[in-house]
């Protein structure tokens, strides 16, 4: 069964390097890009996205809000927050929702824990 | 707006808003840990206009009298980065970074040196980080503290080598339950954003590959 992971940030090279990051680490997932919340919602609402990372600071929604609306509509989904502002009371609003935490700039290393635990959550999800 | 020698292509200026992105983020988080508090950030707004625009621009969200923390920083690309703030906000700022355990007095005694440490680490935060991410040391002069409104913050009455043009770079900040608000403002000359333009050039290429670029939808 195929995965797909919907990668949502307003700067397109972030988007690429998001995805090269995860062609490197899951070859075979397929990779879905949305510039904004509103995009990304839409993309979410036609189905089939298995797994979310979402860039902290984007015009309109920030990527907390609509990870939070994530969570209400798909409690199981892997999410995680990609940024390089780690305050605490972001970190803590991320974690009151069971969003992952991935460090910005993104590499492949700081990528791998959270493909991971999305492989397994998946995998014991479709069991 | 733009001199066509010098605008930025799309992905050009889509990586320079990121590595500002990830730097002002940076500092945000040193500058939450002094204050103990959560400070927003908006998503930064990146120009190239003359000096008086970029001084309308502030001014334009800000009228009242300005304070800020002025850094020049050198190397491979030079400019200026400021801290700005309305003055009206800045012992509410002081007092915020000493655990609000000054009084009034004691606040206004130590007002300059603590607004020049809180720029100096949130200037060098934010410069050092895009510094590494493009691999080019910058040497950061000693904070300096100006007051006045934008024009005069900006130097627009300083005439300029070249026609004028700067890139500027800002971006709004808040802290959560004070009413502490302003800027963080970065400004270029025209031959650093040349270098720049090459350095982004250069930092794309090593974060995606030159075969990615051409077919990336």
């Amino acid at each position: 069964m195929e995965t797909r992971i919907l990668i949502v940030d307003d700067s397109k090279l972030a988007r690429i390097v998001v995805g090269k990051a995860v062609a490197a680490l899951q070859p075979d997932w397929i990779r879905i890009e949305a510039a904004d919340a509103d995009q990304a919602l839409a993309l979410l609402e036609e189905g089939n996205i298995d797994v979310a990372v979402i860039d902290f600071n984007m015009p309109g929604r920030n990527g907390l809000e609509l990870g939070e609306e994530i969570r209400k509509q798909f409690p199981e989904m892997p999410v995680a927050l990609a940024t390089a502002n780690v305050q605490d009371e972001v970190i803590a609003r991320a974690r009151a929702a069971n969003i992952a935490f991935v460090s910005k700039p993104i590499t492949e290393e700081g990528f791998r824990g959270f493909l991971s635990g999305a492989v397994l959550k998946l995998r014991s999800a479709r069991r | 707006m733009i001199g066509t020698s010098i605008a930025l292509e799309e992905l050009e200026r889509d990586a320079l808003t990121e590595l500002v992105n990830i730097g002002v983020s940076r500092a945000a988080v040193s500058l939450r840990t002094m204050v103990g508090e959560q400070v927003f950030l908006s998503v930064p707004s990146l120009q190239v206009v003359d000096r008086v625009l970029a001084a309308t621009l502030i001014r334009e969200q800000e009228c009242a009298p300005l304070i800020a923390v002025r850094q020049d920083f050198e190397g491979a690309f030079s400019g200026r980065a400021l801290l700005i703030f309305p003055e009206a906000n800045s012992l509410e700022l002081v007092r915020a970074v000493t655990s609000d355990e000054l009084s009034s007095k004691e606040a206004r005694e130590i007002e300059e040196e603590a607004l020049l440490e809180t720029g100096n680490i949130v200037l060098n935060g934010c410069l050092g980080t895009i510094a590494n991410m493009l691999r080019k040391p910058l040497t950061i002069s000693l904070p300096q503290l100006l007051r006045g409104d934008s024009q005069q913050l900006f130097d627009t009455s300083t005439p300029l080598g070249d026609d004028g043009v700067v890139l500027f770079l800002y971006i709004n900040f808040a802290i959560s339950d004070r009413d502490i608000r302003g800027y963080i403002a970065m400004i270029m000359d025209l031959p650093s954003l040349q270098t720049l333009k090459a350095l982004i050039a250069e930092f794309i290429e090593h974060v995606i590959g030159p075969e990615d670029v051409a077919h990336e939808g």
